[in-house]
């Protein structure tokens, strides 16, 4: 897998060829590739310069380029130079704008890619396009030769679309109601669906793309002179100014800025959800059928989400999170499903699709979930502990808030001892989760504390205390297995799981305590590999370690767990796992290192972010998780922020 | 004339017309945002061009409605039938001559001779609005015709009363 600094060799896959015989590149690995987007749609680029995912107007329509699953009649939008190269690639830094470099014998180009974000004030002076993609590629040094081909299909490779060519204004082609239009500053031959180009550049020489997409007539169309690369300047200019504001000056720095960038990437501006990844079906296990779609909005990652946002200090961001957590779910209210779509509804049915190989023929590719109707009563915890964050940190509760907050906390009350499907989602029925426990205790726990701050006004306090403490006394006898001196996923039973491990971060049960140490120590026992990496459990099927296991790992072992080396460490262990740009997927391959699952993940990059702020706090000295309850005594609201 | 019906059914027309073109790109039979597509005569601000097109387009349908009214008092007649007629010919030459005068008059439109600068961005609607969806001809006439049956309706019905 590359690393930072490395390159790779592109295959010699482009031979001349007639553009209707599309050339198969071969399979990428999952960490070979790179995202942009605009906060609403992102586009997964790979190291051979072909954009191979894109869904557009946003993350959960239908895929335009689906290479990413079928490398045949997925569609992808290529530019890469002829031949064998060397690809070095890297994000300009702080920005969401990625920059291949290709290099052979002949010459040195570099390719820059990004979805173009805008200032309030230039929104004002000039017409944009619904949503772009910008590509521009400039030869350096020497001469290279180049090709370009461009093959969209529509509904995810489903059928091939029409282009026609408009002269000057471009190509363009229809997908039920939307309009597509390629602007390319050289021409490009048309053959059945697929537009193609072969062309020799010199040094300062640079060609120019400009793909957009509108469903409202008419559309815009940039054009391609010197204002793109103004735009690309500002593009990068803006997400810098995003980048660089984050409130973290440790050690880790670029690569807790990288994450960050990554989840904003991952949200989803108009409603503020934060979807898990913007991918579907990249398999947890190669040729198997563990292949979800994650271009939707779970809640479980919303305590870790939110933290990562107010300590880093994105409050727009945290606001907007927490906004659309506690409103888009008020259809449901006080029940919350397990994930929701992007404006809260529910998400769509789980449905296969068979005319897709899948990547690496890893079947079937699925688009919707059926996790949708399971039961997780762990989702309350993490919406309560991230409302109580929120106000720990300073933020308002208003009033419609505190209600939607009062009715999850009754909820739990009566319902926290129902068994359920819990945060690993099986498909094999429910069972009695520690976890989820956990979460319902951290709920009462909070909003007991909200009340005893007046955040929260009107709560049943004295039986949130009741419940909290019936669920602290059964998580204590019977989500303790005293022969195996740990505690175990299910009550009753011998089961391990690394979320054992966020009973400290929840505030449950100290870091240092003589049970969670041991309960460390089984946890290594029986889910770690020998290269340090955590799976979520005791595994019936195949599948990689789980990324963010991992950094709660380290997590933990900040908080106290064990020593701040020992967590420095574990935590530069995992930084060999990032690709080259600093993108993690959910799983590590445990032989080869690879990322697999979807990709990028959101839950794994709150992960990395918050094991390097506990390093971090336990470094400087500082109080760690400072939602918690003792830190927010401190600092209260009035005096952080009003 | 009376000035009065004019000016009620002018409204009301031109509120129906408004509303049948905004429900086909609504429904997906056509891309075209009419309030947007004017509005961008003055405003490049997406948005604001929505509220200053949907303004103007109403004056617009206001001083379009005059020309019919002055058609049912110059032949004597007004009735749902005659004002669609109307109406269709209004959407035929809106479609054909309008749509091709675009490029030309609007002053953020491309066209199809020249391309596009920094200036001229928008898509042009080609021969009968049909870049902006194949169905675009349809929903306009339908638009217009139920604009001029209203019109002529309503005309109708004020010279009874009167």
């Amino acid at each position: 897998m590359p690393k930072d600094g490395q390159t790779s060799r592109l295959l010699p896959n482009q031979a001349p060829h007639n553009a209707a015989e599309s050339v198969c590149v071969p399979w990428p690995q999952i960490e070979d590739y790179g995202i942009i987007g605009n906060c609403r749609s992102a586009a997964l680029v790979s190291r051979q310069g072909s954009i191979d995912w894109l869904c557009w107007p946003r993350f959960d329509k239908p895929a335009i380029f689906a290479a990413l699953l079928d490398r045949d009649c997925g569609g992808h939008w290529r530019i890469c130079p002829v031949g064998s190269a060397t690809v070095e690639r890297h994000y300009i830094p702080d920005s969401n704008v990625l920059e291949t470099r290709f290099t052979n014998q002949s010459g040195f180009a570099i390719l820059t890619d990004l979805m173009p974000s805008s200032s309030r004030a230039s929104r004002k002076r000039i017409l944009l396009p619904d949503q772009e993609i910008l590509r521009k590629i400039s030869c350096d040094t020497g001469e290279l030769e180049l090709e370009v081909e461009f093959k969209p299909m529509a509904d995810y490779g489903k059928s091939k679309v029409k282009i026609r060519d408009y002269g000057k204004l471009g190509l363009r082609f229809v997908v039920g109601n939307a309009v597509y239009w390629l602007r390319s500053s050289v021409a490009l031959t048309i053959t059945d669906g697929t537009a193609y180009a072969r062309v020799s550049m010199h040094a300062g020489e640079s060609l120019r793309f400009s793909f957009s997409y509108s469903d409202q007539a008419p559309s815009v169309l940039p054009p391609l002179d010197a204002s793109l690369d103004d735009r690309i300047d500002q593009s990068v200019k803006a997400w810098q100014n995003w980048g660089r504001h984050a409130a973290y000056g440790g050690e880790y720095r670029d690569t807790v800025v990288r994450s960050a960038l990554a989840l904003k990437l991952l949200s989803y501006a108009p409603s503020g959800a934060i979807i898990a990844a913007a991918t579907t079906s990249l398999p947890e296990l190669p040729g198997g059928d563990l292949n979800w779609d994650y271009r939707y909005c779970w809640l479980r990652d919303a305590s870790f989400t939110i933290r990562a946002l107010l300590e880093l200090d994105y409050w727009d961001e945290a606001e907007d999170f927490l906004d659309w957590l506690l409103r888009a779910t008020s259809q449901t209210q006080p029940k919350l499903r397990i994930l929701y779509s992007l404006y809260g509804d529910k998400a769509p049915v789980e449905r296969e699709l068979e005319h897709l190989s899948g990547y690496r023929d890893s079947r079937p590719v699925r688009i919707g979930n059926a996790a949708r109707d399971q039961l997780q009563l762990d989702v309350y915890g993490e919406v309560v502990d991230a409302a109580a964050q929120f106000a720990f940190h300073g933020g308002h509760l208003d009033r419609d808030m505190q209600r939607a907050l009062i009715g999850f906390g009754d909820y739990v009350a009566q319902n926290w001892d129902q068994p359920d499907e819990g945060i690993w989602e099986p498909r094999c029925g429910r069972q009695n989760h520690t976890h989820s426990r956990l979460l319902c205790w951290t709920a009462m726990d909070r909003l007991i504390r909200l009340c005893e701050r007046d955040v929260l006004r009107g709560a049943p306090v004295e039986n949130y205390k009741r419940i909290s403490n019936l669920i602290r006394r059964q998580i204590e006898e019977r989500a303790w297995n005293e022969q195996m001196q740990s505690y175990v996923s299910v009550l009753d039973s011998d089961q391990l799981d690394s979320s054992l491990l966020l009973l400290s971060w929840y505030g449950f049960e100290d870091a240092k305590s003589a049970r969670m140490r041991t309960t460390y120590r089984a946890i290594r026992q029986h889910l770690a590999t020998p290269e340090g990496l955590l799976f979520r459990y005791q595994r019936q099927k195949p599948e990689g370690t789980f990324a963010i296991c991992s950094f709660w790992e380290a997590e933990y072992l900040a908080m106290g767990g064990g020593t701040l080396e020992e967590a420095q460490q574990l935590f530069a262990q995992l930084m060999k796992y990032k690709n080259d740009l600093g993108l993690y997927g959910e799983e590590i391959d445990a032989n080869t290192g690879s990322a697999l699952g979807n990709f990028p993940q959101a839950f794994t990059h709150v992960g990395l972010i918050g094991a390097a702020l506990s390093i971090d706090q336990r470094e400087k000295g500082e109080r760690q998780l400072a939602h918690r309850p003792p830190a927010a005594a401190e600092h209260p609201s009035s005096e952080v922020r009003s | 004339m009376n000035w009065t019906s004019w000016l009620l059914s002018g409204f009301l027309a031109t509120l129906a017309l408004s509303t049948l073109l905004s429900a086909s790109q609504g429904f997906g039979f056509t891309r075209m945002n009419l309030p947007y597509l004017i509005g961008t005569f003055v405003t490049p601000q997406r948005e604001k061009a929505k509220v200053y097109g949907f303004m103007i387009h109403l004056a617009n349908g206001w001083i379009f409605s005059i020309l019919y009214v002055l058609v049912f008092e110059a032949r004597h007649l007004a009735n749902w039938w005659f004002g669609a007629l109307l109406g269709l010919a209004h959407a035929l030459f809106l479609l054909t001559v309008g749509m091709s005068l675009m490029p030309g008059i609007h002053p953020r439109m491309a066209s199809e001779q020249h391309g596009l600068n920094a200036n001229r961005q928008l898509e042009p609607p080609g021969f009968m609005a049909l870049n902006y969806g194949v169905q675009t001809p349809i929903s306009v006439f339908l638009a217009h015709a139920v604009f001029g049956a209203i019109l002529g309706s309503l005309y109708q019905l004020s010279r009874v009363a009167a």
